[in-house]
């Protein structure tokens, strides 16, 4: 097989990589995604974009299980999502095969941002345009986490973060108003970041829960409707709450 | 040339011969030998190195941990080689390893294995268990099976779930357990272990016996001989405990006294 020995990612005069840069913008294109990380749940919530009415939504889903225990969802290009979920779920056995252990969060991250970087220093290659929210479970410690990759092939975890379409007021949103939260309000709150920049409605978010007993559980949309009206209701009484003391007076 | 697909398991193939960078997703695989015909090539190899294993290791989970012991005589057929070789292998300061069958093979994997747990516990920020280890092993040793490696190891340590146990061959076997005796020795040992052994155990006790199993496997085998030593693994690590020359302890066993005839003769010179 012939081996491809011209890079195509290679630095610029004043240091940059811009095949990343542009991967990153392609991220930026991509669809918004949110990740929360409460107590003893964490919540992942994707927008979903119109579907047309002749597709069968449910082969379309945007958050995947790589594991058990962990779960993904990404922003950018969906077709480099499904090789770097098929490479990263055939890591997870393998890591259970070799040391009869689950993979812990950041393993897995680490992997997968280490596939990205090796896509940015080879031959022949184009870097992966997406960036993922990788939450799990730890097999051991049973503590929560959040972590991110991008296309550069680095990852950080955090408490909160978003990525894709609008991330940058998603996440002012989340530094705003994040705290410790536990069940069902942080999936609220992951609901109420993503609808600061998509339309509100059960047909345009896409939530899933992750808890340690349960797994990875796919809201239905009914659900997400119940969970938005409840937004809707909080906004409105505190909007009413602000409005209504000065009247008084 | 024929290749052996080992996609999906660690690349751990010889050193000679592979291609890790020229392309990304290439599957990890070696070359094979260049023969007509590969099983009987592989059944000479085997026959031509497959030695007895002559010594006698032995390893036994008890109350308090693990206690491994061994003998340490190396033999060539009928020569006697060396009467000091060390045949437990200090892995790292919580696991032991020990040596049955080449001592080379032994020697060299068990320190690749230690560099490989070593590595672990800097990638993950945590230690590799004993069940882990034991399999990194297992598939190293496996992905040469019928190329004459000979190996008859256990690995043994103590990790969060408490104390481990493993069996690992040359043949890429790999069983659990809670008492293994390997070697031509083994028979013997296994006969005084057996019939010895209790769970609720005090170290001085579960020492004691592995020292005895040792000293009778000695007796019997001669391909075993020289110094019986005693290891315990804890849960801060191991510890050696003793090494006993297992001449001197067949005379603590079993003290010589005085013969009947020897005792009349005494007695007449005195008369």
């Amino acid at each position: 097989m012939a081996r491809y020995d011209r890079a195509i990612t290679v630095f610029s005069p004043d240091g940059h990589l811009f095949q990343v840069e542009y991967a990153l913008e392609a991220v930026r294109k991509g669809n918004a995604a949110v990740g929360v990380r409460g107590t003893d749940t964490i919540v992942l919530a994707v927008e979903k974009k119109s579907t047309p009415k002749l597709q069968d939504s449910r082969s379309v889903r945007k958050i995947v299980n790589l594991d058990n225990h962990i779960a993904l969802a990404c922003a950018g290009l969906k077709a480099d999502a499904r090789v770097l979920i098929n490479r990263a779920r055939i890591e997870c056995q393998s890591h259970k095969l070799t040391v009869e252990d689950p993979v812990t969060v950041e393993y897995i991250t680490r992997y997968i941002a280490g596939l990205q970087q090796k896509y940015t220093q080879s031959g022949g290659v184009r870097p992966f345009g997406l960036s993922t929210l990788i939450i799990g479970f730890d097999p051991h410690t049973a503590v929560p986490s959040l972590y991110q990759t991008d296309p550069s092939g680095t990852f950080s975890a955090w408490k909160a973060n978003a990525t894709g379409r609008n991330s940058n007021s998603i996440r002012e949103f989340l530094e705003k108003n994040y705290k410790e939260t536990s069940g069902q309000e942080t999936v609220k709150l992951a609901m109420r970041a993503l609808l600061e920049v998509v339309e509100s409605g059960g047909k345009n978010l896409e939530v899933a829960v992750m808890t340690k007993d349960q797994g990875l559980r796919q809201l239905e949309e009914a659900e997400i409707d119940a969970i938005v009206a409840e937004i809707e209701a909080e906004k409105a009484a505190a909007e009413a709450a602000k409005k209504g003391p000065p009247k008084e007076t | 040339m024929m290749k052996i697909d080992l996609s999906g398991l660690e690349p751990s193939a010889p050193l000679c011969g592979t291609n890790e960078h020229d392309e990304i997703s290439k599957p990890p695989s070696f070359e094979l030998p260049v023969t007509g015909d590969f099983d009987g090539f592989q059944k000479e190899a085997v026959q031509m190195v497959k030695p007895a294993k002559g010594t006698t290791t032995l390893a036994f989970i008890f109350k308090e941990g693990v206690m491994v012991a061994a003998d340490s005589r190396a033999s060539m057929g009928g020569y006697i080689s060396s009467q000091t070789v060390k045949k437990i292998i200090e892995i790292n300061p919580y696991m032991l390893g020990t040596m049955a069958g080449g001592a080379a093979d032994c020697q060299f994997w068990h320190r690749n294995l230690g560099v490989k747990c070593r590595l672990h516990e800097l990638a993950n920020k945590r230690r590799i268990s004993v069940t882990g280890a034991s399999k990194l092993l297992a598939n190293i040793l496996y992905s040469y099976r019928g190329m004459g490696l000979s190996v008859g190891t256990m690995i043994a340590g103590w990790d969060e779930k408490g104390p481990g146990l493993y069996y690992v061959d040359s043949e890429g076997g790999r069983l659990k357990g809670t008492r293994f005796s390997v070697g031509s020795g083994s028979p013997y040992a296994y006969g005084v272990l057996d019939s010895g052994y209790r769970y609720d155990m005090s170290v001085e006790e579960a020492a004691e016996l592995a020292r005895r199993s040792i000293y009778h496997a000695t007796f019997r085998d001669g391909a075993s001989g020289g110094i019986a030593s005693v290891y315990h693994v804890g849960p801060n690590g191991w510890t050696k405990l003793s090494g006993d020359d297992v001449g001197e302890l067949h005379y603590k066993y079993y003290p010589v006294e005085a013969a009947v005839v020897e005792q009349e003769m005494a007695e007449l010179s005195v008369a």
